[in-house]
């Protein structure tokens, strides 16, 4: 077993308001501890704002500021020129949003801050839904999930917001999962030594959200990752691409059965989504080999 | 009163260069901007500024007026001295934001240069864009000229953050924005003695450990309404200590309301922005021709000065309302503002709202003399009048 390699200075404190079994706050727990005290956060309605607590309590040990749901990328930019200002270079500024406040409503905001290369940390907590409303489908709801405003499943695949970030050309886009914290917490560190936008997209198994049972949100976490559903990745510069997890080892299947809102799959459409998973691994092979 | 001795400098600027040297000599530390025509002027004289160094600030130039007032807002929650600009459709996708910054306490100065809002498209002189964000919560200010366009931003960093609220300064498209005149620029030195360094109790600072803006029970959040009710009430005395600040200092002095040949006057024409000055050449004409009228123009548009109101229209026997703006199904806000401050008033004097001007057509001064003819011997209607 891999023990957790992290420097935890309790700046993630208890008393926090997720649900119980949630891997948002064991994420945030990493990644604030990691971060450090000499940090700034934003974030923007979400899950995370949730979790972090209702005044006047606070889970966080940092000071954070509450953004309006489209503003995330844009609250950080004002945040870090207003510490530029102040001659704090080197504080870290935090952008904590959900995927509807990065993949929808957000985007814009982050593709003007990724094109500046604002020098923001910004993590995207990816549940694959409006979690917090509800379970509602976003942009990042995958094919054939079932979601409040997808009774009968999307019909749609899940935006690759990597690939759209790629395309700024930012110094590091990475993906990191509640199952490999190590891995996390290295990336985090990595991407608070660069200078520029940086964005690490978290996979969030959602209890409710994806009915999944209350103690295997880590399990499906990591089967997202060993099926190669979510692959751990980096992208460098937008071009240099590094695979963290080298090998696939289960079925999509595997991962999908864990998950009350692929219940209804047909044997064929299990298939059609092991075919597009094999398809982008395929692609991100190539990515890889540098081709 | 004599001013001190600070040298100043007489350029010929528009009001969008005046606005934008008012900035420079304020020198704030973070600036998020977005072009939109006619503001256009402004974001670029004061990037000019700052690509020469003669301006040290943070310029953000991001993808949308909403990112533009998110930054404001979360650079001011750290302590930052921030400005931006806008005008009609950028105001109008602001709108959540200015909420927002009031609600924050950020005492963010913004330009908004009046222009019509779409549809149809126009670009031309019409304060409804900012009249529809009075609810937001944002101190709002009427410029006439460059001149108090200049003034008036410097001032307005110094009401804002004496009650910790954002200010909004407005001017009206091309009448004022893009038409020069001859305006004094006061010195650097003048303009550190006026504007104390800000530094607000509550930020977003790593020692000091403060987060804003988490979710609040019901009773939390009717008391930060009573809070800003507080500050608004503060608003109309901060507005006039600034004015007469300024004025000791460049023998420039402003207050919430203007009277112009108010003496003795039994019509008064009372309203906002570049309308004042052709209202002050058909007062003058009046005034020639021996009848008693007079000009109040309005400044402070929110908080509304009401108190400072009845007193100036008292023993008034007539007032004309002229707005350039109409909101649809009510009509003229200026007038609407102005009635419910008169409400009562013993004496208030017979009150005509007139839509003049709406969509920047023009309004010369002998048509204002013929609506003072028009109005001043007749009953008024309860509802505004369109001006042909």
């Amino acid at each position: 077993m891999e023990l957790i390699n992290y420097n935890d200075e309790e700046l993630f404190q208890p008393g926090h308001v997720a649900c119980a079994g949630c891997v948002e706050a064991l994420s945030m727990r990493v990644i604030l501890n990691t971060v450090g005290r000499d940090a700034v956060a934003t974030v923007s309605p979400s899950c995370g704002a949730v979790i972090c607590g209702a005044y006047p309590f606070s889970a966080t040990k940092i000071p954070v500021f509450h953004t309006t749901l489209e503003s995330g990328a844009a609250s950080a930019s004002g945040i870090k020129r207003a510490l530029l200002s102040q001659g704090k270079p080197d504080t870290t500024v935090l952008c904590l949003a959900g995927d509807g406040g990065t993949y929808d409503i957000g985007l814009q905001a982050l593709s003007s801050a990724a094109e500046r290369n604002e020098d923001i940390l910004y993590i995207c907590f990816d549940n694959e839904g409006y979690m917090n409303t509800g379970g509602q489908k976003s942009s990042s709801t995958p094919l054939a999930a079932v979601t409040g405003s997808t009774p009968a499943g999307k019909t749609t695949r899940k935006k690759n917001l990597i690939e759209i970030l790629a395309a700024h050309r930012i110094p590091l886009i990475a993906t990191a999962s509640p199952s490999h914290l190590n891995d996390m917490a290295a990336k985090v560190e990595k991407a608070k030594a660069l200078r520029g936008t940086k964005v690490i997209i978290v996979l969030i198994p959602c209890l409710p959200g994806w009915g999944v049972a209350d103690n295997a949100a880590v399990k499906t976490a990591r089967l997202a990752v060993e099926s190669g559903v979510f692959p751990l990745f980096e992208v460098e510069d937008g071009v240099h691409y590094t695979l963290n997890t080298e090998q696939r080892t289960q079925s999509v299947n595997s991962y999908l059965a864990q998950q009350g809102r692929y219940r209804h799959l047909s044997a064929e459409q299990v298939e059609q989504i092991q075919a597009d998973v094999d398809a982008e691994w395929q692609r991100l092979l190539w990515c890889a080999a540098g081709r | 009163m004599e001013a001190k001795n600070y040298p100043s400098n007489r350029l010929l600027l528009s009001g969008n260069h005046a606005v934008a040297w008012g900035v420079k000599l304020v020198c704030p530390d973070v600036a998020p901007v977005y072009p939109i025509t006619p503001q256009t002027p402004i974001l670029e004289k004061i990037t000019e500024f700052q690509s020469q160094g003669e301006l040290d600030m943070e310029l953000l130039t991001p993808e949308s007026e909403h990112s533009a007032m998110a930054a404001c807002i979360s650079a001011s929650a750290t302590g930052a001295r921030v400005f931006t600009a806008t005008s009609s459709q950028g105001l109008l996708l602001m709108h959540e934001l200015l909420h927002y910054a009031c609600g924050a306490r950020a005492p963010i100065v913004m330009f908004n240069v009046n222009r019509t809002p779409a549809s149809p498209w126009g670009f031309w002189p019409d304060q409804l864009d900012s009249l529809a964000q009075r609810d937001t919560g944002w101190i709002q200010l009427y410029s006439e000229t460059p001149q108090e366009s200049l003034d008036t931003v410097i001032q307005a960093y110094r009401i804002a953050e004496a009650v910790g609220l954002p200010t909004m300064i407005s001017h009206d498209a091309f009448y004022v924005s893009h038409s020069m005149e001859p305006v004094e620029v006061p010195s650097q030195d003048l303009v550190r003695e006026f504007l104390p360094r800000f530094e607000p109790r509550y930020r977003l600072d790593t020692e000091l450990g403060q987060s804003f803006g988490a979710p609040i029970d019901q009773a939390t959040w009717n008391r930060s309404r009573r809070d800003i009710a507080a500050a608004m009430a503060l608003v109309a005395d901060a507005v006039t200590a600034a004015g007469e600040a300024w004025g000791e200092l460049t023998s420039r002095a402003y207050g919430p309301l203007e009277q112009y040949r108010m003496e003795e006057a039994e019509v008064v024409i009372v309203t906002m922005g570049s309308m004042s000055g052709t209202a002050r050449e058909a007062v003058d004409a009046m005034r020639e021709r021996g009848e008693a009228v007079g000009l109040l123009k309005v400044r402070l548009f929110r908080p509304l000065p009401a108190e400072a109101l009845r007193q100036a229209l008292a023993g008034v026997s007539c007032a004309l309302v002229l707005d350039r703006n109409y909101s649809p199904g009510m009509g003229g806000i200026l007038h609407q503002e102005i009635k419910s401050a008169l409400f009562a008033m013993s004496g208030a004097p017979r009150l005509h709202g007139l839509l003049a001007g709406i969509g920047g057509v023009n309004v010369s001064a002998e048509k204002i003399q013929q609506l003072v003819d028009d109005c001043r011997e007749v009953e008024p209607s309860v509802e505004a009048q369109w001006v042909e």
